[in-house]
C-alpha cells in the first residue's frame, strides 16, 4: 500500500508577546523570539492524531522561511511530524507567492491526502494562504475548522463560521483544511520528543530548485508604522453610583451612542 | 470609469447597516458602484442602497439552497468577469472570511483583509499586523483588487441615486468537492460582535459565567453586545464566539467598556481601534488603565448594578 501523506504547512512567526521594533521602512528587528504560528500547532497535532488512527500515514511539515525557520520545523517534528521540508528564502513573501512555493514543494515531494494549514498567521494576519494553496492545487478547502473526521475518500469537518454557527462540510480528498483554535489541545513538545525530533530529517530546498514563476500579481508591504496609542486616560471618581452617572453621561453626550 | 463591486451582506432578510458605510467608502469620482447580491433580495438591496450612491444591483442567483461559499464565490467571480468589475469590497465578517479569499484565490488577485483604510485609486490599504502592534500600508498589484474592510470604519453618508437591478444567473457545472451538509447554530443568536456600536466585555474579574449576567443586564439597556477576554473563555465561563482579541473577534465599536479586564497585548489586538475605551477595574495598576479614555478604580460588583440602574433611568427619562 502506498503511504498516505499529510502535509502540514507551518509558519515561523514572532511570539505575540514580543516587542516589535520596526527597521527601515517595512521590516522588523528579527532578534526576538520566534515560534510556530499558534494555529499551526493545532494543525500538526491533528495530523499526528490521524496518523495514530490510520496505518501507512506519514506527516510532513512544510515551511517557506529563512534559515532560522528550521527551529519551527524542529518544533513541528517534536509535536508529531515525521519529517519536514524547508523552502529556503532570504526575505518574506506575500500569500500569492507563498502558496505557489508550498504547492510546488508538496507536488515535488509526493501525493497529498490531506493538507493542513492554520486559519491565519499571527504576524501578517492575511487569512488567505490556505485558499490560494487549494486553488493552486485544484483542491477543495475549508477554513476555521474545529473538528475533523477522516473517512475513505472524503473528510467531514466542522467549520466555525460565526458566533455559535458551525457549518458541517464534506470535502473529497485530497483537500486543504485551515484549522482554528477550538480543534484540539496542542501536543506541546516534551523533552524526549524534542530529542527524537533532532534525528528527523529537514530537507532543504532552494527557491531556484522549485522554479516558481514570478506572479504577475502581488501584495507588498510598503510601510510599517507602530500602532500609536494616543489615549489620555481620565479618571472617573466618587462612589459607584457617582461613577455610573458619569458613564451614562459620557455615553449619551460625548459618545452619543445611547 | 472604474466599476467598484460591493459584496452585500444581509441579516434576517435586510441589508446590514454596515453596507452603507462600505458604499460611502467606495464612492468617488469616475466610479460606478455595483452591489453584488448573492441569493438574497435584490429589491431590498435596491430600496436601501440607492440612498448611498449604488447605481446597479446585480441579482446573482446560484440556484442553490442555503449557504455554500464554494459556489457563491464562483458566482461572484463570474459576475466580476461579466461586468468588468476591477475592485471588489466586502467585509472581514464571518461570510467575508469565507468568500473573499476564495474569490481572490480563483482570480489570483491581491486581497487585503481587515482593512481600516482603503485607497481605491492608488490600490493601497492599511491593516494591522503583528497582533495589532503595527499598521501596514500594503500596495496591491494585479488586474483585480479585493478588500475586506473592517465593519464600521467609515460613517455612512447619503448620496441618493436611482439603481437598476440586473439579473445574473450562475450555474456551477464543475463539482467543487465541497459540500455544506448542514449548518448548526447553538441558538445563542448573539449579535455579531464586530458590528456592534457598543461592546461591554468581561474578564478575569467577573469570576464566573453566572456573573456575566451583570454585563448582559447592562448590555440590554443600551443595545450593546457582550464580549469577553481570553481568560473568561478559557475558564469556560462564556463561549469562544464572545472572545475579543488576537485569537478572537477583532472589533471596532464606538465605545468599548472593559470590565475586570487587565488589558493584555493580545486583548488590545482585538479592540484597540475602538473610538472610546472605558475601563472598569479594581486594580489601579492594570495595563488597560493607562491606555484608555476613561477609567474607574472600583469594584465591578458595586458599579454594574448602579450602571444598570442609571441606564434604566436614562431610558425612562
Amino acid at each position: 500500500m502506498n503511504t498516505m501523506n499529510i502535509y502540514v504547512c507551518v509558519k515561523h512567526v514572532p511570539d505575540s508577546a514580543a516587542t516589535i521594533t520596526i527597521e527601515g521602512k517595512n521590516g522588523i528587528n528579527e532578534k526576538i523570539t520566534f515560534l510556530v504560528n499558534p494555529y499551526d500547532e493545532h494543525a500538526v497535532t491533528e495530523a499526528a492524531k490521524i496518523k495514530a488512527a490510520w496505518s501507512g500515514v506519514e506527516v510532513v511539515a512544510v515551511c517557506l522561511g529563512k534559515p532560522a525557520a528550521e527551529n519551527t520545523l524542529r518544533s513541528a517534528m517534536a509535536m508529531g511530524a515525521d519529517r519536514s521540508i524547508l523552502i529556503e528564502t532570504d526575505r518574506s513573501h506575500d500569500s500569492i507567492f507563498t502558496s505557489r512555493a508550498l504547492a510546488a514543494a508538496i507536488r515535488s515531494d509526493g501525493q497529498p491526502w490531506i493538507i493542513f494549514t492554520g486559519k491565519e498567521s499571527i504576524d501578517n494576519e492575511g487569512m488567505q494562504t490556505q485558499f490560494r494553496l487549494a486553488a493552486n492545487l485544484g483542491l477543495p478547502v475549508a477554513t476555521d475548522v474545529v473538528k475533523v473526521d477522516v473517512g475513505n475518500g472524503s473528510v467531514r469537518v466542522e467549520s466555525e463560521r460565526e458566533a455559535g454557527t458551525i457549518d458541517v462540510v464534506r470535502m473529497t480528498t485530497p483537500c486543504v483544511i485551515g484549522v482554528g483554535k477550538g480543534l484540539n489541545m496542542p501536543n506541546y513538545p516534551t523533552i524526549p520528543n524534542i530529542m527524537k525530533s533532532r534525528k528527523k530529517s529537514v530537507r532543504k530546498i532552494g527557491m531556484a530548485e522549485l522554479a516558481i514563476e514570478k506572479p504577475a500579481t502581488g501584495m507588498e508591504i510598503e510601510e510599517l508604522v507602530p500602532a500609536v496609542e494616543q489615549r489620555t486616560p481620565k479618571a472617573l471618581t466618587g462612589s459607584a453610583a457617582d461613577i455610573a452617572v458619569q458613564i451614562v453621561d459620557i455615553l449619551k453626550n460625548e459618545a452619543k451612542v445611547i | 470609469m472604474q466599476s467598484i463591486g460591493l459584496l452585500i451582506e444581509f441579516k434576517d432578510g435586510l441589508v446590514k447597516k454596515a453596507n452603507f458605510g462600505m458604499a460611502t467608502a467606495a464612492r468617488g469620482e469616475n466610479r460606478h458602484l455595483i452591489a453584488l447580491v448573492v441569493d438574497a433580495s435584490a429589491g431590498e438591496a435596491k430600496a436601501s442602497l440607492e440612498a448611498y450612491g449604488v447605481a446597479r444591483i446585480l441579482n446573482i442567483s446560484t440556484g442553490k439552497q442555503g449557504w455554500d461559499p464554494a459556489v457563491q464565490s464562483a458566482a461572484v467571480v463570474a459576475a466580476i468577469a461579466q461586468f468588468e468589475i476591477t475592485n471588489l469590497i466586502g467585509f472581514t465578517s464571518p461570510a467575508g472570511r469565507e468568500l473573499l479569499p476564495r474569490i481572490a484565490a480563483r482570480l489570483d488577485a491581491p486581497l487585503i483583509m481587515d482593512c481600516t483604510e482603503i485607497d481605491l485609486d492608488a490600490h493601497r490599504a492599511k491593516t494591522s499586523q503583528y497582533s495589532g502592534k503595527t499598521i501596514a500600508t500594503i500596495a496591491l498589484t494585479g488586474r483585480h483588487f479585493i478588500y475586506g474592510i473592517r465593519a464600521n470604519v467609515v460613517t455612512p453618508k447619503k448620496a441618493p441615486t436611482e439603481a437598476e437591478i440586473i439579473d445574473f444567473a450562475f450555474e456551477e457545472n464543475r463539482g467543487t468537492g465541497y459540500q455544506v451538509l448542514e449548518t448548526r447554530s447553538d441558538g445563542s443568536g448573539a449579535q455579531y460582535l464586530a458590528e456592534s456600536d457598543i461592546i461591554i466585555s468581561g474578564g478575569r474579574g467577573l469570576k464566573s459565567g453566572e456573573n456575566f449576567n451583570l454585563l448582559f443586564d447592562c448590555a440590554r439597556k443600551m443595545n450593546a453586545s457582550v464580549g469577553a477576554s481570553r481568560v473568561a473563555v478559557d475558564n469556560g465561563w462564556v463561549p469562544y464566539a464572545m472572545q475579543v482579541g488576537q485569537t478572537g473577534v477583532k472589533v471596532n465599536p464606538k465605545v468599548y467598556i472593559a470590565v475586570g479586564i487587565s488589558g493584555s497585548v493580545q486583548h488590545f489586538a482585538g479592540m484597540k481601534t475602538a473610538k472610546m475605551i472605558i475601563a472598569i477595574n479594581s486594580d489601579a495598576n492594570a495595563a488597560i488603565m493607562a491606555n484608555c479614555d476613561y477609567y474607574a478604580v472600583v469594584d465591578l460588583f458595586e458599579i454594574l448594578p448602579e450602571l444598570k440602574k442609571q441606564l434604566d433611568e436614562h431610558r425612562q427619562g
